[in-house]
């Protein structure tokens, strides 16, 4: 019963990141470890031997003790990932900023150079 | 109207809610009556400084946001880049440093790449007590050693940059805290920028006041070897030198 309940709840997960993917509102680098992680606990929920198989080859006590601990180990994963991310994304957001305000400068100074010249085919000095 | 940039000098002042003084700086730095553009980098500023800054004469880069110190100084260099300034000096809108002193930290660049104005160096009565003393002397010591040459005051926003070390600031120039003093410093100097230090005097602030709060200078410490410790292991900034040395491997 249980089994069923936690390969239902899989197939929820690898369906809600698929439909996400398809209306575009998640980006295949994100989804990846996400369709990875539902289509895991999937297999895991059709053949509960597998898990018992590989903590006994492994050496761990429990099985759910091994299940904990590698989802833990990905969730970390996900969180590291997202924060390296972010801060590829602030960089650029700042990278942004700057060029606005640099843009934006040398436009409000161009019709200034224009009414102290009147000569408005000359743009100022440098390129 | 618009002469040549690259004989003029770019006296980029970052400013974050500095309403108080930045009119009356930026026209004590024009009053001086050198060849100096003052572009006045406002970080997001919530009050006037924009405003007053432009009525003073200066230009006015606005970030749509609060970026640091160290964003405004990249954003200005970036500026400088562009409109081709060969030298440019950074100066705080509070008020600290004589504008009649930027002449002299420029002088440096004659041998150098980076000009430091120097708090400490003999001049003038500026003093700091404490963890924040100890942290300012540990890294103007490990930072001398690094550049070869005495360096008192590595923290100070007194600096001049020539070619050279705007295009290598461009390529690293972080902006984090303390991103725009020590790091910025470091990698420079491991990049192959020659450093130097022109002893000045500083003034009391013409607005805001100074913090002696001993836990926020104990963070400070920490922060600053933090950041030490970062930027030592940082890669090297490989850029094209202009004209002048274009045979010896181009560092800097």
């Amino acid at each position: 019963m249980l089994n069923i309940a936690a390969f239902i709840l899989a197939l929820a997960i690898v369906g809600v990141v698929f439909e996400m993917l398809r209306r575009k509102k998640l980006r295949e680098k994100y989804a990846a470890l996400w369709l990875f992680v539902g289509i895991g606990t999937l297999v895991l929920a059709a053949f509960p031997r597998l898990l018992t198989i590989v903590t006994e080859f492994s050496g761990v006590q429990l099985p759910s003790n091994l299940l904990f601990i590698i989802s833990i180990l990905l969730l970390l994963g996900v969180c590291l990932h997202l924060s390296w991310e972010i801060s590829v994304v602030e960089d650029e957001t700042r990278t942004l900023a700057e060029e606005v305000a640099i843009l934006r400068a040398l436009i409000e100074a161009l019709p200034a150079a224009e009414n102290a010249e009147g000569n408005p085919t000359k743009s100022p000095g440098s390129q | 109207m618009k002469t040549d940039t690259s004989a003029r000098v770019l006296v980029i002042m970052p400013a974050w809610n500095e309403a108080e003084s930045v009119g009356n700086t930026v026209r004590e730095v024009l009053s001086v009556g050198m060849p100096y553009d003052v572009l006045v980098v406002n970080d997001g500023s919530k009050d006037g400084t924009a405003a007053l800054a432009a009525a003073a004469g200066a230009t006015v880069l606005n970030l749509p946001f609060n970026l640091g110190v160290g964003g405004a100084m990249r954003a200005g260099f970036k500026y400088a880049q562009r409109r081709g300034y060969s030298r440019v000096i950074q100066v705080d809108a509070d008020g600290q440093h004589d504008p009649r002193n930027i002449e002299e930290v420029l002088s440096g660049l004659e041998y150098a790449d980076i000009s430091i104005g120097a708090r400490f160096a003999d001049r003038g009565d500026y003093e700091v007590k404490g963890p924040r003393k100890w942290a300012m002397q540990f890294l103007a010591r490990v930072i001398s050693g690094l550049a070869k040459t005495r360096l008192t005051d590595v923290t100070s926003g007194f600096r001049a940059a020539n070619e050279r070390a705007i295009n290598q600031y461009l390529d690293h120039y972080p902006a984090e805290y303390l991103g725009d003093t020590i790091d910025s410093l470091v990698v420079a100097v491991r990049s192959g920028c020659k450093v130097t230090q022109i002893p000045v005097a500083m003034r009391p602030r013409q607005g805001g006041t100074p913090s002696h709060d001993p836990v926020k200078a104990a963070i400070y410490l920490g922060r600053s070897v933090f950041a030490l410790l970062f930027a030592l292991t940082r890669k090297r900034s490989l850029l094209q030198t202009s004209d002048k040395t274009s045979q010896e491997p181009a560092t800097c």
